[in-house]
């Protein structure tokens, strides 16, 4: 179970807060989507939940541990535009192997091209280059992701291509997913109708824990 | 208004050493717009969107050769010529606000197309405001700078840099993605506006549904070649004709989201046949021999042997 409990951040002391109040726990092998518009600090959730931010109160458990702070953070997160999310000296073979090395099922699946690896990023397109970034957090340490808008430049062929991979992936190994999309029919698609939290319309989200299978 | 045919862009790059290779990113192109219609390019990411509007601006780098031929109000568009009329009779609404100077306050950058558009410093300072005014931008809004902008404001903005000027073809380059519905819709509706006083619009995106809800005609591209012109409504009445479009159409959330396994071809090594051969459903030997020429089939065209009149 990944636990936030009551968190709040804001990027300054001065500054306005961001998040207020959250608290949302999701379990393994489900999928829990998040709605909400522009500014509901979404994205802010998202990098506090997989580590990339620390809130400025609250906390967040993973199994009642708190996040690790050295090493490959199970809990990880797809971003949006996958040209900020690599380095852009490295070959896409590196870049894929920056944590643990991926499943070739999967780069299979993704439909991932053995000559894309000798490739530098600027050299694939959005599509190409995105699949790469999720490829590279589809491994067995990864717990739980976090999918910020991931397929929210692509079309809608490459779009079900990934998330019936990412299914497929979260269900083998039991991972938790927590989908941020504007996109409610996809949410609809990928998730349980009692996890789709709209952000803006409860102070606090109401989800309902998938029930054992 | 605009005629596009046969367009191919190759690229030349060197391999290895002085060996070169050659990319055909964008191969027998065909897209026409008319005056004060919104034509809607559909297509993934690699599909030669972007690069045909880089094309009509001329603004592609030294190493593309360009064949086939591109028409602007009955006159071939040549590099020299698209030079003269971009940011005038043609102009780009850009992807985000990483296209505007980072150092200069918004209403200024605005101001300033006007004013390269041949109005006096105060009309188009006025018609910069006006501009604004109308997309209900707050009157603090000239000041900002480019930072400073919300994603929904900063849509605004860049709509209003063609505005200004007087362009009669206005191509927006993916406008929406990851915006809030509300703010999709609005911006497509302010695109839609302009073809109200005839300009003619293309509309870049890889999104269909927010493309069907202003398009009067939706272009399909695939690995660099049309393959379907419909009309907006052929999508809900399931009157589709290439294979390619109605696995697109399939694919949707609200439909069935179901996908096509596999890619599209590299521009390195295109099949002889029809692009979309490696995985389409309807494929045949013929399919694999040629490529399709585009033909006229229940009032769109299409570039697939199977379709039926």
């Amino acid at each position: 179970m990944l636990k936030a409990e009551e968190l709040w951040f804001r990027y300054g002391a001065h500054l306005p807060w961001v998040v207020r109040e959250q608290t949302l726990a999701i379990a393994p092998d489900d999928v829990m989507g998040l709605m909400a518009p522009s500014g509901y600090g979404k994205t802010t959730l998202g990098k506090l939940l997989a580590g990339y931010l620390t809130p400025t109160q609250g906390h967040i458990t993973l199994d009642t541990q708190p996040l690790p702070q050295r090493g490959y953070c199970p809990v990880q997160i797809v971003f949006q535009n996958p040209e900020l999310a690599v380095n852009p000296r490295w070959r896409i073979d590196r870049i894929l192997r920056e944590g643990h090395p991926p499943q070739l099922q999967y780069l299979d699946a993704l439909g991932i091209h053995s000559s894309w690896m000798s490739r530098y990023p600027h050299e694939l397109s959005g599509g190409e280059l995105q699949r790469v970034a999720i490829a590279r957090v589809l491994n067995r340490h990864t717990r739980y992701l976090i999918a910020d808008e991931m397929t929210a430049m692509l079309d809608a062929n490459t779009q079900a291509l990934i998330w019936q991979v990412v299914a497929a992936f979260a269900h083998q190994y039991g991972v938790g997913v927590i989908a941020i999309s504007h996109n409610q029919p996809l949410l609809n698609q990928i998730c349980r109708p009692q996890a789709i939290i709209n952000l803006s319309q409860n102070a606090a989200p109401q989800y309902t824990p998938k029930s054992p299978a | 208004m605009l005629t596009i045919s046969d367009l191919s862009i190759t690229f030349t790059q060197y391999d290895q050493g002085l060996r070169r290779k050659q990319l055909a990113v964008i191969t027998d192109l065909d897209l026409s717009v008319q005056a004060g219609e919104l034509v809607a390019v559909v297509g993934a990411s690699g599909s030669g969107k972007s690069l045909l509007a880089h094309a009509l601006l001329g603004i592609l780098p030294a190493n593309a050769q360009l064949t086939g031929t591109m028409e602007f109000q009955g006159t071939p568009l040549t590099p020299e010529r698209s030079q003269a009329l971009r940011g005038s009779a043609i102009a780009l609404v850009p992807q985000s606000v990483g296209y505007l100077d980072p150092l200069m306050t918004v209403g200024r950058q605005v101001q300033r197309v006007a004013q390269l558009n041949g109005l006096p410093a105060g009309p188009a300072k006025t018609l910069m405001k006006r501009t604004f005014n109308r997309y209900d931008l707050p009157a603090q809004t000239p000041r900002r700078y480019p930072f400073q902008l919300s994603g929904g404001m900063a849509r605004r903005v860049l709509v209003s840099t063609a505005v200004v000027t007087q362009a009669d073809l206005v191509i927006a380059d993916e406008p929406t993605p990851g915006l809030h519905p509300d703010v999709v819709t609005e911006t497509l509706n302010h695109l839609r506006e302009l073809t109200g006083a005839g300009r003619g619009v293309i509309l870049i995106t890889h999104d269909i549904d927010a493309a069907l809800q202003v398009a009067d005609r939706v272009a399909v591209f695939y690995a660099g070649t049309t393959v379907e012109v419909a009309d907006a409504q052929d999508f809900s009445t399931g009157d589709l004709r290439h294979p390619y479009t109605q696995a697109l159409w399939r694919s949707l959330p609200q439909n069935e989201f179901v996908a096509v396994p596999g890619n599209q071809p590299s521009p390195e090594s295109l099949p002889p046949g029809c692009l979309f051969s490696d995985r389409c459903p309807q494929v045949t030997t013929e399919c694999q021999q040629a490529r399709p020429e585009l033909r006229f089939v229940r009032q769109g065209w299409v570039r697939c042997i199977h379709a039926e009149s």
